[in-house]
């Protein structure tokens, strides 16, 4: 077990060390001038770019300038913004991961008992309609780009259903813009996540109720199945007390993994919905070239990905002794 | 394996994708959009996609109970263009970025991984920590900052450099995908560096070059054929979520993310044809896609 832990730390390190590198000289490295580029490209006059250079101690070597952004980051000092005047980094990118984090516990609450749900019916029905239907489903209608459903979901159910009789007698509609404040709390912001989750939910459903169904469909495939079944054990017992519980303990390595998966969806998802999340925040600050923002923003999503997936480790570990003995 | 092998092994591929009405579906509906992106110029009925008429914001004259087009089958959009041509005229764009990037990356990936998994060692160790840990950062959002970056450096006209930021998506998914194939390659690689024929080559003191490519590389060509398609499913994906971003092809092409993205909002009320035209193109096509390559994965697995 400690073998282990040691193992997914050392990687976990190792990881985040390549990414931040990545991150840095993705920005250091590429021909052209950064300072020029933050500074307003062509147009810009020499002092500005040079005052930016300054300020962004762009004058050190590579290897310092290196170290001083990581220090600075890990100690939470994630510089001023310069798309949003005044702002400071670290409070603009909190704020907008909290957003995310509540549309992504929705879309979690939504997708994860609905596609296991889908993935246990299949896996149990392999090859027959039930299963046929349901691998359909996720293959084609599910597999859509998320801005795709994301206006689907705008024009014709928010906007053009919510006109309709049945909204009325309802009296009431999901929203069809998701442009809250940012500042807003849950439940001011709950009416406007429906639409956005249920867009990020399609995202997941496939992914995750497809690995459910090969889960169930090898374990079903186990000699203690039969033995059980020849036992003479109810077959929904088997089920129940044996399959499920076995082929469901990889899901949460699965879902840990899909976390990385819904956060490339709920970038198309949040700018289509106008929601104010770190996905919108991400795209603004790359349209308004505040690198230091978008520095901030990947190094922020790297590490909500890495501790994810470091948790779902150790998690199936503790779940599944043997993970830890190989 | 000879070169007449693999025509043969592929064209049994593709009648094996026939026979499955899902794949079968897949593949025609990809080889029509195929179609479309080789002789978009000659089908559309206007060659411009930037030819404006009058009368703007027609509505769409297709009649599918009566199989008539007529003038403008999807209607025009705001600026009076026609839909119908320009959704034909888009389908190259969307083809030759998310086809090229899967051969260019599927090219590097796949000699890159058959070297790690060939030499193994102390190489393969370092190199495939640093394709685990790149992978850590989500595909679309390293695509969108270096679109960002790439886009906003200042490159003289004419420059390689300015080439390359013409090419960004295509070059964008060319890096991002080599890794990912790379991990694939050296997998399979490991697999097929135990087997007998390749201990009988390095006994006969063949070089590594001849070893990687002429007893390995065949081996692996079925799951790297697997892999492509799935690359080639992902990279469709991406072409059109970075062009409806404002990430990908520039106003006034006719890339159908840029259209969906132009034609919604307020717009959407004026000419909901202009924007779901396209969408109805890039589902299709994503889907059919998927299709067809969930067909080879199932072909090549039952065949190996």
């Amino acid at each position: 077990m400690l073998r282990f832990l040691r193992r997914r730390f050392l990687f976990f390190f190792f990881t985040y060390l390549i990414s931040s590198l990545t991150i840095f000289f993705l920005l250091r490295v590429l021909p052209g001038d950064p300072a020029r580029v933050i500074a307003g490209g062509r147009e810009a006059t020499e002092e500005q770019v040079s005052e930016i250079r300054e300020k962004l101690g762009l004058n050190a070597s590579l290897p310092e300038q290196y170290l001083t952004w990581v220090s600075d980051f890990l100690r939470g000092d994630w510089g001023e913004t310069i798309a949003f005047r005044g702002a400071d980094n670290r409070d603009l990118i909190l704020e907008r991961t909290r957003n995310s984090a509540r549309l992504a516990a929705v879309a979690l609450l939504l997708s994860v008992p609905t596609s296991l749900a889908l993935g246990v019916i299949a896996g149990l029905s392999e090859n027959k309609l039930p299963d046929v239907i349901i691998s359909l489903l996720t293959l084609s209608v599910v597999s859509l780009p998320e801005f795709v459903t994301g206006l689907f979901l705008v024009n014709i159910v928010a906007l053009r259903w919510g006109r309709s009789a049945l909204a009325e007698s309802l009296g009431w509609w999901f929203p069809a813009s998701s442009a809250v404040p940012a500042t807003a709390s849950f439940s001011e912001m709950l009416p406007a996540l429906w639409l956005p989750a249920f867009a990020a939910t399609l995202v997941m459903l496939a992914y995750i109720s497809r690995l459910t169904r090969a889960g169930v469909i090898e374990e079903l495939k186990r000699d203690y199945v039969r033995t059980a079944a020849l036992k003479g054990i109810a077959w929904r017992a088997v089920i129940w007390r044996h399959v499920l519980r076995n082929a469901l303990l990889p899901t949460i390595t699965v879902i840990a993994i899909s976390i990385s998966w819904m956060i490339s969806g709920l970038v198309v998802i949040e700018f289509v919905f106008g929601f104010p999340g770190l996905g919108s925040l991400l795209i603004a600050a790359i349209e308004r070239r505040d690198l230091l923002l978008v520095q901030a923003i990947v190094m922020v999503t790297v590490t909500i990905i890495l501790f994810s997936n470091l948790f779902a480790d150790m998690a199936y570990a503790l779940l599944n002794p043997r993970v830890s003995l190989e | 394996m000879r070169s007449s092998q693999i025509t043969r092994s592929f064209v049994s591929l593709f009648r094996t994708l026939l026979r499955q009405p899902q794949s079968a579906l897949g593949t025609i509906l990809v080889l029509f959009f195929f179609a479309l992106a080789l002789f978009g110029a000659q089908l559309a009925p206007y060659p411009n996609p930037n030819d404006q008429s009058h009368d703007v914001r027609l509505s769409p004259t297709l009649d599918l109970a009566r199989l008539q087009l007529g003038e403008h089958p999807f209607g025009t959009d705001r600026l009076g263009r026609d839909v119908y041509s320009r959704v034909i005229l888009g389908a190259n764009s969307i083809f030759r970025i998310a086809g090229l990037g899967t051969l260019i990356s599927v090219i590097l990936g796949s000699a890159l991984g058959l070297f790690m998994g060939y030499h193994g060692g102390w190489v393969d160790e370092i190199l495939g920590r640093i394709i685990d840990a790149l992978l850590a950062i989500p595909a679309l959002l390293l695509a969108l900052v270096l679109v960002g970056i790439i886009r906003n450096l200042d490159f003289e006209a004419g420059s390689w450099q300015a080439g390359l930021a013409d090419n960004v998506v295509l070059l964008v998914i060319s890096v991002l995908y080599i890794p990912i194939v790379a991990r694939v390659a050296r997998s399979t690689t490991l697999d097929i560096k135990t087997r007998e024929f390749v201990a009988a080559a390095e006994i006969r003191g063949e070089s590594q070059a001849y070893i990687i490519f002429r007893e390995i590389l065949p081996s692996v060509i079925p799951s790297l054929v697997v892999e492509a398609s799935l690359r080639f499913s992902y990279a469709i994906f991406l072409v059109a979520s970075l062009g409806f971003l404002g990430f990908g092809a520039r106003p006034p092409s006719p890339d159908w993310g840029l259209m969906v993205n132009e034609n919604r909002g307020g717009f959407y009320q004026l000419t909901p044809w202009a924007l779901e035209f396209p969408a109805v193109a890039i589902a299709l096509l994503v889907i059919a896609v998927n299709l067809m390559s969930d067909g080879i994965r199932r072909a090549v697995q039952k065949g190996s």
